[in-house]
């Protein structure tokens, strides 16, 4: 285990602080300090959320079981939305103040947006195929979300294949700026498309079911939390990988190989 | 509490195979990628010898201790 500790120096400025002032080297020793703490309330929230949605929530009048892959499938969609947002924003304000870390954080965030992405629409599928009879319909809700999978995609595609870290980084923070602004699409298609589906998509309250809501709520808090882990330890590698020719890495880490 | 027994559980009042479904690839999906940020941190740390070497060469040797 490397001394992480030791990167930060004593005469250093506090850890938290404004964000035009984050450097590389404080964001790892702060990310390494945070994402246990995130990892083990997501462990904790999931298994209660788990607990809560297959066991105590009650058989739904229409949809009988089948209504449980909600409890992963709403978490995952609204996860995909918010990390797609963070990560638009953060690239976006690390291109135009030239904050290296922001950029950082950026491509820590993408990667963990597409697995929600992802999941967001392998579950919506699943879900779909007894309710509507089909896995999926070219309907703006889904081709909107299935944007957002690709846009994920697109950014970490751009970060792998271009080795220089600022083009890399200029490059892919455009495609999610553009994107972002598709996004507003998505909401409100839900809304504007909503004939499709008889009702607009419910709310966190609308099951109408407190051990129901309750279930949504620990999932969601828990992927979040798991969210926030992910991304901080990918944010270590991110940084440890980016600052390799650094004082501060080669004198933490150096002599660990 | 909604269950009678176990297999009432898997079977999900017949729609588990799309519910377990759901629940495996999530589950399956998010242990890879806890994986791949592991291994990833493995093989940076593996690398960062080289580095650290032409890192440090390039400075002027400083006074203090490096604290570590």
């Amino acid at each position: 285990m490397p001394a992480y500790s030791s990167a930060l120096r004593s005469d250093d400025p506090p850890l938290l602080t404004a964000w035009s002032e984050a450097t590389p080297q404080r964001g790892y020793v702060l990310a390494t300090r945070l994402y246990p703490w995130f990892g083990w309330a997501a462990a904790v929230l999931c298994s209660l959320g788990l607990f809560v949605g297959l066991i105590l929530a009650p058989t739904d009048p229409h949809q009988h079981e089948h209504y449980r892959i909600a409890f992963i499938h709403t978490p995952a969609l609204w996860l995909s939305v918010v990390i797609y947002v963070a990560t638009a924003v953060t690239a976006g304000y690390g291109l135009a103040r030239r904050q290296r870390f922001l950029s950082m954080l950026a491509s820590a965030l993408a990667p963990t947006g597409a697995m929600f992405a992802f999941l967001a629409l392998w579950t919506g599928s699943l879900w779909g195929k007894p309710i509507w009879g089909t896995w999926w319909v070219w309907e703006a809700r889904l081709t909107a979300e299935l944007l957002v999978l690709f846009l994920f995609l697109g950014y970490v595609a751009l970060q792998e294949a271009i080795d220089d870290a600022r083009r890399a980084d200029r490059a892919s923070g455009l495609l999610a700026l553009v994107g972002a602004f598709g996004l507003p699409l998505l909401y409100f298609s839900v809304f504007r498309w909503s004939a499709m589906y008889g009702t607009a998509p419910h709310g966190l309250a609308a099951p109408g079911n407190l051990v129901v809501t309750a279930g949504l709520l620990l999932m969601g808090l828990g992927l979040f939390a798991y969210t926030v882990a992910a991304t901080l330890a990918r944010l270590r590698n991110v940084i440890l990988k980016r600052e390799r020719n650094s004082e501060w890495v080669a004198r933490n880490f150096g002599a660990r190989s | 509490m909604n269950w009678s027994g176990w297999s009432e559980f898997w079977s999900m009042g017949g729609d588990g195979l799309y519910i377990w479904n759901a629940y495996l690839v999530t589950v399956v999906v998010i242990l890879t990628e806890i994986g791949v940020i592991a291994l990833t941190r493995r093989s940076i740390l593996e690398h960062l010898g080289r580095y650290a070497k032409i890192a440090l060469k390039e400075r002027k040797p400083r006074n203090e201790d490096s604290r570590f």
